[in-house]
């Protein structure tokens, strides 16, 4: 079959690779009809995370038909048109049962690793590195699933590719950003970053009754973006002098209730601060770059929420814990507990309350997927979200 | 209780055990926790408890071996460094031997889990040190500044290794130093399993099933009721054979075992299940132990790697969690199989 493999920073190729086999009881095969690149696979092309190996096969937000089924799968059949969550989980483990499917404690082969490296693991995700278990992802024709009869959704008849393919992922992540704030009315939520998670946070911010949702990115696309779909007012914070000050005049003093962090490791700023973080992360001081994660804290008002859905993959400096403690300032995050999300994400879809198409740009065939890498980390042609199509 | 190998065993089941009451305690009766468990899960801290300094000899460990590949890489350099003005051949070669010296030193820390003796040793190598120095100092071609720069420094190393050792060696030790004094590796770990007691102790009692979660054992069978037979894999493809036989069981709660006389190499074992607080499931804590081929020195080697004994343990008891709760062990391609798989592919671009 082919499948988009990371050769290396900056390399990704569509290569010829042995067809996926049942490994595990509760395995499925996926004949893949639809598949996206994550905002999160930049930090892999970009080469942020440990433990890849050339060759390695990107992907974890992707759907299609069931072509093959384990002998302890009982509720799927070879042709079932399924969206499966990113997270791999068991179901049946302490945290699985309590719905933080990504916290599961049994999907990830390479626990031993990831507990050296983060005190303890989290689950397995598709296509995300062998941190995360090593797992084939769904950038392919076909893709192995593990505990398919906890994991994939069946996908209702009448409803395209396109609108049910971000259940799997950016959807559930930006709604559970949305979720993780308590917003009660007349709260004011700002949200960093207007990629599709950003874009799905101010969308949920508004579903869940924020007043108004304030969106903050550098790229005039995305911001036209979050103001006309989405319905954020914006600031591109290269015009601005202090984006905390802005915010503060747009709150009257009082900060945003909620700020969500949809940026993670590889933010940006203007000046010096920029610059410094650059500078210690090519040093290898630190490995991640917490610029909007600073800026939130800082603007967040006293007893606010901050929700932090942007990937972080190392170590952080110059944390204002202050802030934090002093302000009695919450933080909430996470990796996305998707499995609980899915299905009533997917009736506000039918039910027409949200319709999750509109952050799709490009559409392309698998084979130019890695074109499709490089326009996307470069931010050209105004690219938001770019489908594969197999 | 003894069921182990030597004298003293520890990692006791967590099981009520009255302890004097508390005087002028916090809380009223009712907060309190119960007593017998709160002591129960102390001596498990208590079992892990160190005798302080442990992470001093570390670095000092790592600083002997960086200090000796120095001094026997560049004794030139570093013979200029202490100030001896023309090194030759002799002091050359007494510096290198040093180098020796503070490696073997080094290995002697890092490959001991109670490396008391090794800090001493590295005390009675500084004052080795210091009797050169001061020989070098007596030559008045050298270049004195310089080496009283290195005997301050070196006083003040001797007075770390001194506090480490003195900290290392205070009583009292826990069991499994004295343990591994007499040659024997220990290892504990735990692991909460989200299934009832009940079922967590059927599935270990039933021990011919060990092997489809520990990986390193080949087969295990029954003889009898207490006996059994056990085959495990060792290094370079070879197998280690045993006879084991249950010497205590207390149902859903404790099962211990231990090797038969004869044993190729000998070893003991016990698992402990207790219920985890508020519906958790089961808290299971296991503690192997076994005498590594080669004696004493054989347990250092050992101890060498000393994460591998504890983490075997840990991946099987992570195995068997995953078989309670999900009915079998997980792979990825890239854990199953060697060589192309789909997260490995051969090196062919794909036709376009």
């Amino acid at each position: 079959m082919k499948a988009t493999c990371w050769m290396g920073p900056n390399d990704m190729q569509v290569r010829e690779v042995p067809d996926p086999s049942i490994l595990n009881r509760r395995d499925c095969i996926v004949k893949v009809t639809s598949t996206a690149i994550c905002g999160s696979d930049l930090h892999l092309y970009n080469g942020f995370l440990p433990l890849m190996e050339p060759g390695d096969i990107l992907g974890h937000e992707f759907m299609g038909e069931v072509v093959e089924v384990g002998p302890g799968v009982g509720n799927l059949k070879v042709g079932d048109r399924v969206v499966v969550p990113f997270p791999i989980a068991c179901g049946n483990c302490a945290p699985c049962e309590a719905g933080a499917t990504s916290l599961c404690e049994n999907s990830n082969p390479n626990a031993h690793i990831a507990e050296k490296l983060l005190g303890h693991t989290a689950s397995g995700i598709f296509g995300y590195s062998h941190l995360t278990g090593g797992f084939a992802g769904g950038q392919a024709e076909y893709v192995r699933v593990p505990f398919a009869d906890f994991g994939p959704m069946k996908v209702p008849e009448g409803l395209t590719d396109e609108q049910v393919l971000f259940l799997t992922d950016i959807l559930p992540t930006g709604y559970m950003g949305a979720e993780m704030c308590g917003i009660r009315p007349g709260d004011t939520v700002a949200v960093w970053g207007c990629g599709p998670v950003g874009q799905f946070a101010i969308a949920s911010a508004y579903l869940l009754g924020a007043e108004k949702v304030i969106a903050i990115d550098r790229f005039e696309y995305r911001l036209q973006m979050a103001r006309e779909k989405a319905g954020a007012i914006t600031i591109n914070y290269e015009e601005v002098a202090n984006v905390v000050d802005v915010l503060k005049d747009l709150t009257a003093g009082r900060g945003p209730d909620h700020c969500i962090d949809a940026v993670g490791a590889e933010g940006h700023t203007h000046g010096v601060q920029y610059v410094h973080d650059r500078a210690k992360q090519a040093l290898r001081m630190q490995t991640d770059r917490p610029i909007a994660l600073r800026e939130a804290i800082h603007a967040c008002r006293s007893g606010g929420t901050v929700s932090v859905i942007g990937v972080y993959t190392g170590l952080i400096d110059k944390f204002p814990m202050n802030a934090v403690m002093n302000r009695s300032l919450t933080i909430k995050t996470g990796q996305t507990h998707v499995h609980r999300y899915m299905k009533p994400l997917l009736e506000r879809i039918q039910k027409g309350e949200l319709d999750p198409t509109f952050i799709i740009t490009h559409t392309m065939p698998l084979d130019r997927a890695p074109e499709g890498y490089r326009m996307f980390n470069a931010k050209q042609d105004r690219c938001e979200k770019i489908v594969l199509k197999t | 209780m003894d069921t182990a190998l030597g004298a003293d065993s520890n990692g006791r089941a967590v099981t009520a055990a009255a302890t004097e009451p508390p005087v002028g305690s916090a809380l009223r009766e009712e907060s309190r926790p119960d007593r017998g468990t709160a002591a129960a899960y102390q001596r498990i801290v208590d079992a892990d408890r160190g005798t302080g300094g442990e992470s001093l000899a570390n670095f000092l460990g790592a600083f002997s071996i960086g200090l000796g590949l120095a001094e026997f890489l560049a004794p030139y350099a570093i013979n200029k460094v202490i100030g001896v003005k023309h090194p030759d051949d002799r002091s050359l070669t007494t510096t290198r031997l040093m180098g020796l010296r503070e490696i073997g030193h080094g290995l002697a820390i890092l490959g001991n889990q109670q490396p008391a003796k090794a800090v001493w040793s590295r005390v009675a190598g500084d004052a080795l040190d210091l009797a050169l120095l001061g020989r070098t100092m007596a030559n008045p071609d050298n270049d004195r500044g310089r080496t009283a720069f290195a005997v301050a420094n070196v006083l003040a190393v001797t007075a770390l290794d001194v506090m480490c050792a003195r900290e290392l060696s205070r009583q009292p030790r826990t069991a499994t130093h004295a343990k591994l004094e007499e040659g024997i590796v220990v290892t504990r770990r735990g692991v909460t399993v989200n299934r009832p007691v009940e079922e967590c102790w059927a599935a270990w009692r039933d021990l011919q099933r060990l092997p489809t979660f520990m990986r390193h054992l080949e087969s295990v069978t029954e003889l009898d009721a207490r006996r059994s037979h056990w085959v495990a894999k060792a290094p370079a493809g070879r197998t280690v054979e045993w006879d084991a036989e249950i010497v205590e069981e207390r149902e859903h709660e404790l099962l211990a075992w231990r090797s038969v006389e004869g044993a190729q190499v000998r070893n003991a074992g016990r698992v402990t299940f207790h219920p985890a607080p508020g519906g958790r499931g089961t808290e299971l804590r296991v503690q192997l132990e076994y005498e590594p081929p080669g004696g004493k020195l054989g347990s250092k080697v050992a101890m060498l790697w000393r994460e591998e004994p504890g983490q075997q343990v840990k991946d099987d008891l992570r195995h068997f969690k995953q078989v309670m709760e999900t009915g079998e062990v997980l792979f990825s391609d890239a854990t199953k199989r060697r060589g192309p798989h789909p997260a490995q592919p051969d090196d062919k671009p794909a036709q376009l």
